[in-house]
């Protein structure tokens, strides 16, 4: 799917062009059912994450006046997910710790790997290419509960290696796969250039591919970071403390400003606070991150 | 962009092809044999470690050999019950979200394809849903159908959404549907953008209507990003374990194979019982995955930009 990334921009030209040359009468009927389309898009995905806003910012006597904005709005949800009854700030520096590592051990293995998979030839790439993807695809539970003992008899319960390690399981695949994508589509007439200009092979790659590579490099860092940022299944079984829970197992374990219900209210201003971050920087990097997205296919 | 990289590959062609490939090979083994061995030490012990463990009986001590037992105790012992209906359950979410997020997430893709005011708005909100960890999701879903939660509100209606087997599943696939839909609709709209125009101008002066082109034209071209998209999405939903552990947990029928699994190691403290079952649900995944490459003719690999040289396409 890379030829399908590389290929985009040509094509979305020529058909922008196309659309401009078309009949107007045609254009004007598509255009009515277009915006109904797009605004049906735009509601369906938005809608439960403006209510999550809304929500974070009702007070326990609005929280469920079901009104679609926040008559009186507070932040005392925000100041109880910080309060003492929380400890969502160690939550925040866990998660950060952990999808931190991850992401830097993915990447620095995923680059040699992506890099021989995208300009290599070599016997049994099809083999490695197959690998990388089974793996990235590979059921969370089949390696939980044996991981899960090694860590209990290594003493590891509650610690970030106990997170970590089985989290590389899906990130250097999926770091592997991004990047070889990325590789693919550089201009590598510029590493042969240098080759003959008599830079050798590590050289080359050094100072012309490496520093080329950065925003593919980046683009990767930031999905890998996402999915080990969003991983739960793993934190819910290895952390037993608020010590090592990252974000995703403090949320779901929350309690709130009133003890005896579920707090939604500060539960939502706890999920607004973990998404808030993800979402500025898919906007900012959204055109990367589809085409990162696109090309691995994979979550 | 499209400039490809034949510069370099026809020249290795004119270059003595064997020794060439001789020294790509070694570079390219160490390079990639780092990122195996990790593979191999995080995914390949626990995997050989969990059937072995599945051989052997639970208990505080010294456990005896069991050989088969526990295969036998999920399959049709003291735990059929519960195993089955985890698999019908996991398999009834696979199939249900699978339908209707292709359906959407084809829409989708055939609106955003053709928007280009508004594109990038467009594009951004539908990457909201998929930035939101699923844990989120769910705990945001938990509250939508909460009894006094927006849901019944806006329906009118009373339920007790994780009160009931068919309300849970319901909601369980609600949450699911918002939250992949969108992606899917990402990876077919790439797989769109690929066609190009003049095949639908051709079709067009040859008197094809919509209906017909779509039928005719789209879905063959799309198809094979619209599998792979299924395949990975397949592969994604049978390890479902985030959503119904937070919305339901795993209550009314709602237990999915990876949350049974973990409530028999973690919670229950079985490992040869629970080895046996990832053993399963493993061995369960791998085969779906590979009647359904079989069945439908997926070359992941090939389609995702593996192998195959850009130029022979």
């Amino acid at each position: 799917m890379s030829a399908t990334a590389s290929a985009t921009r040509p094509t979305a030209t020529t058909r922008e062009e196309n659309q401009r040359t078309r009949p107007r009468r045609r254009l004007r009927w598509s255009t009515g059912g277009l915006y109904v389309g797009l605004v049906a898009i735009a509601v369906f995905c938005l809608i439960p994450f403006y209510w999550m806003i809304v929500s974070s910012l009702k007070g326990p006597k609005d929280i469920f006046d079901n009104l679609l904005v926040p008559v009186h709005p507070t932040l005392l949800n925000y100041q109880a997910v910080f309060g003492s009854q929380n400890t969502f700030t160690l939550a925040l520096r866990n998660s950060v710790i952990i999808a931190g590592s991850v992401t830097v051990v993915a990447l620095v293995f995923g680059i040699f790997a992506a890099y021989a998979i995208a300009r290599l030839n070599f016997r049994g790439k099809n083999l490695v290419l197959g690998l990388f993807l089974a793996t990235s695809m590979f059921p969370g539970v089949a390696i939980l509960s044996p991981l899960f003992q090694l860590f209990a008899d290594l003493g590891w319960i509650d610690t970030y290696q106990a997170m970590i390690i089985p989290d590389i399981s899906f990130s250097l695949p999926l770091g592997v796969w991004i990047l070889a994508s990325f590789f693919r589509a550089m201009p590598w007439e510029l590493e042969a250039a240098a080759r003959v200009d008599g830079c050798t092979r590590g050289q080359a790659f050094r100072k012309i591919i490496l520093p080329l590579a950065v925003p593919g490099v980046f683009t990767t860092a930031i999905l890998v970071f996402i999915s080990a940022w969003n991983e739960f299944m793993i934190a819910n079984s290895m952390s037993q403390t608020s010590a090592s829970q990252p974000v995703t197992v403090a949320i779901a374990q929350f309690s709130g400003i009133s003890q005896y219900d579920q707090p939604f209210g500060t539960q939502m201003a706890a999920g607004v606070i973990v998404t808030v971050p993800l979402i500025v920087l898919v906007l900012v990097f959204q055109r990367r991150i589809i085409s990162g997205l696109t090309a691995g296919g994979v979550k | 962009m499209t400039v490809r990289i034949e510069q370099p590959t026809r020249e290795r062609r004119r270059a003595p092809r064997a020794e060439n490939r001789e020294r790509d090979g070694r570079l390219a083994f160490w390079l990639v044999i780092p990122a195996i061995v990790i593979l191999t030490l995080v995914i390949g012990y626990p995997v050989i470690a969990s059937v072995i463990r599945s051989l052997f009986g639970d208990g505080i001590g010294e456990t005896p050999f069991v050989g088969l037992d526990n295969y036998a105790t999920a399959l049709w012992g003291t735990g059929a019950s519960d195993f089955w209906a985890a698999t019908g359950v996991t398999y009834l979410f696979a199939g249900v979200t699978i339908v209707l997020e292709t359906l959407l997430g084809l829409a989708m893709a055939l609106v955003m394809n053709r928007a280009f005011r508004g594109r990038g708005l467009l594009r951004a909100s539908v990457l909201v849903p998929w930035a939101i960890p699923t844990a989120v999701a769910a705990v945001l879903w938990k509250w939508m159908f909460d009894p006094a939660g927006i849901i019944n509100a806006v329906t009118g209606s009373h339920i007790i959404w994780t009160g009931a087997e068919l309300p849970s599943i319901t909601a369980i696939i609600i949450a699911d549907t918002w939250k992949t839909a969108p992606f899917i609709g990402l990876l077919i709209l790439a797989g769109l953008q690929i066609i190009p125009e003049e095949v639908y101008e051709a079709a067009k002066i040859d008197g094809a209507g919509a209906w017909q082109r779509f039928v005719r034209i789209t879905l063959p071209l799309v198809r094979p990003a619209l599998l792979v998209a299924v395949l990975f999405r397949l592969l994604d939903a049978l390890r479902m374990y985030d959503l119904p552990a937070i919305l339901t947990h795993g209550a009314n029928g709602t237990t999915t194979l990876s949350i049974l699994v973990v409530q028999s190691t973690l919670s229950q403290l079985k490992p040869g019982y629970g080895g046996a079952l990832s053993t399963l649900t493993f061995l369960m995944i791998f085969v779906t995955a590979y009647l359904f490459v079989r069945l439908l003719g997926v070359n992941a690999v090939e389609q995702t930009g593996g192998s195959k040289k850009k130029g022979d396409r």
